[in-house]
């Protein structure tokens, strides 16, 4: 009878543990949306903070003696070219790739590439970083006659190089999850190959094709150390891929670690955490909207 | 029964590790081998020399380990303030609110240390034509309101760089080294020019310039590599201009240099008075030479500057 009474508590106990676990992630969420705003709430909401001005000035002065300055405009401007040049490469590669690893390949050589992109996945970001800032950086020098490779070009390549193992696992899954009975069908329609893939699979796999890439985008836009190191973290509005650039991110990552806590300078960081939390959350709401749209419409 | 037995010491063992985690290290207390650990913290134009010292100190003093770590000379302030750090390496001065601080923490003032100098090195690509440049170039090169924008503006043609455009490489915008140049070049409540590369790093400035033909950059003259070109400065263009090595920073005649110093809370305690004296030796005094900074000159070294 004891024991009976232990195992039915240990079932409830494990029962609220698995429970905890499943909701921790929304308890997660909320504590960090709530520490970040409450760092950066105090400033925004003092008089002080010029909104239109961090997002209309590119003058980034944080350190200032005279005339403290905090324009965004051009750490916005960095983090959107930077991320848009890299899914410029990034999405013909990863879903290309996907679709050969999912329907134009068998055997030894799937394996192989499965384990090179999980690897490619691997390498720490600041390696990449490291990459970016000696081999690209004269590499790019030689072969575009540029003045400097730490450029848009350098950190959108290593950007890509990054999300490129997320879209290609993800979107390899998604193609995995279209029933076999939607290509017998094709091929006994009398499609090729080719007319498969991209008549009955990637349809039928929109959805898990698009979570792959907005996890991509999501890569890349939160991407700290390698953009930091590759793209020359240069405050200004680049107007080519081969100038330096400068992200919201790497902006953080180099400035808060010296900020007095609770100074201006510091609050206005988590100023910038606010804004790139805004820019996931919207990119990830439309995806689902745009997701649930397509279910619904089939 | 059992099961719930191992559940509850595996639970008792989770709580003393995560109460033993969250004590909070306390600085100079006895090491696991009944050392004595100095915690010294701050400038990353001082960590390589800092380790240089700690490693030499351990040979010397087996029963004292020094630990050393970077993270810029805020960082080194910071945790002088909340009392993790024993020394802060500074390669600046600290600000009167940073002192302030110190004190409102501890209630001791902060104690400053000169360990020895840094000269600041102007670099070039080894391909620059370029020898010399003013201070007053320098502003106009760096200064928001600078008007240098092409190697043409100070008269050169450089081999290898497209457009005869200036790449200018700075430092993130609060390490000591970025204070100190803007202080020093560009002038008290002056600001950077929008659009200088920012790097994170003392040697990654060196690294950059000596692959960029277009490049100049400022860091310490320590981080001098064989495959950059450190240019002469001269205070005005009446003036000579002298080259950036240990005689003449000792002598004061090299424009762009600063002491190093080291800050205590108050005076120091004796295990770390004993350090920073050995510091002053010969033989530290020696490591400074070999990690490229500049000994502070012989007359002063009878002890600690105390200020």
């Amino acid at each position: 009878m004891a024991r009976r009474r232990w195992e039915i508590m240990i079932e409830v106990l494990i029962e609220w543990m698995i429970r905890l676990c499943g909701v921790s992630a929304i308890i997660f969420v909320f504590g960090i949306f709530f520490f970040v705003f409450r760092e950066g709430a105090g400033l925004f909401f003092s008089g002080r903070f010029n909104f239109t001005q961090f997002l209309t000035s590119i003058e980034w002065y944080p350190t200032s003696q005279s005339n403290v300055r905090y324009g965004a405009l051009a750490l916005i401007a960095g983090t959107f070219s930077v991320t848009a040049f890299a899914m410029v490469i990034a999405v013909p590669f990863g879903l290309g790739t996907a679709i050969f690893i999912s329907e134009f390949c068998e055997g030894r050589l799937k394996e192989t590439l499965k384990i090179v992109i999980e690897i490619l996945a691997a390498i720490p970001s600041v390696v990449w970083g490291f990459v970016g800032l000696t081999v690209m950086n004269s590499l790019i020098i030689r072969l575009f006659d540029a003045a400097i490779g730490l450029t848009v070009l350098n950190g959108g390549i290593l950007l890509a190089l990054m999300s490129v193992p997320v879209i290609v696992s993800i979107g390899e899954d998604a193609l995995k999850a279209v029933p076999d009975s939607y290509r017998e069908a094709a091929l006994a329609l009398g499609a090729t190959r080719w007319q498969m893939v991209h008549r009955v699979l990637v349809p039928a796999a929109k959805n898990g094709l698009l979570a792959a890439v907005l996890l991509g985008v999501g890569r890349a836009v939160g991407e700290t150390m390698a953009v930091l190191m590759a793209t020359g973290h240069s405050v200004r509005v680049p107007t080519s891929v081969l100038d330096p650039v400068r992200t919201l991110t790497a902006t953080i990552a180099a400035e808060l670690g010296e900020a007095p806590v609770g100074s201006d300078h510091y609050q206005v960081l988590f100023i910038i955490g606010i804004f790139l939390f805004t820019i996931t959350f919207i990119v990830n709401l439309s995806a689902d909207l745009i997701v649930r749209g397509i279910r619904g419409k089939a | 029964m059992q099961q719930m037995t191992k559940t509850s010491w595996i639970l008792a063992l989770c709580i003393v590790l995560i109460a033993g985690g969250c004590r909070r290290s306390k600085v100079t207390d006895a090491g696991i081998h009944g050392r004595t650990i100095v915690q010294n913290i701050g400038s990353d134009t001082m960590v390589n020399l800092a380790q240089a010292w700690a490693e030499e100190y351990a040979r010397v003093e087996p029963s004292v380990s020094v630990e050393v770590s970077g993270g810029g000379s805020g960082t080194g302030v910071a945790a002088l303030i909340n009392g993790t750090a024993d020394i802060a390496n500074c390669s600046r001065r600290m600000a009167p609110d940073e002192m302030a601080k110190v004190k409102a923490a501890s209630g001791l003032d902060p104690v400053l240390h000169i360990v020895g100098y840094d000269a600041l090195a102007i670099f070039v690509h080894q391909a620059n034509t370029l020898n010399e440049i003013t201070i007053e170039q320098l502003a106009a090169v760096y200064g928001e309101t600078g008007a240098a924008r092409s190697w043409a503006d100070l008269g050169v043609q450089v081999p290898g760089c497209r457009d005869n455009k200036m790449i200018l490489v700075s430092r993130q915008s609060n390490s000591g080294t970025y204070y100190y140049f803007r202080e020093a070049i560009l002038g008290k409540g002056k600001d950077f020019k929008l659009g200088t590369l920012d790097l994170h790093g003392s040697k990654d400035v060196v690294e950059l310039v000596s692959r960029t033909p277009c490049a100049i950059g400022y860091s310490g003259m320590g981080y001098a590599t064989p495959h950059v070109k450190m240019l002469r400065v001269a205070r005005k263009e009446t003036e000579p201009a002298t080259a950036p090595n240990i005689e003449n920073t000792q002598k004061g005649v090299y424009p762009i240099s600063r002491p190093l110093y080291m800050y205590t809370r108050g005076e120091p305690t004796a295990t770390v008075k004993k350090y920073l004296e050995w510091i002053n030796t010969e033989v530290g005094q020696q490591i400074i030479l070999a990690s490229g900074y500049v000994p502070r000159a012989k007359e002063t070294t009878s002890s600690a500057t105390v200020e």
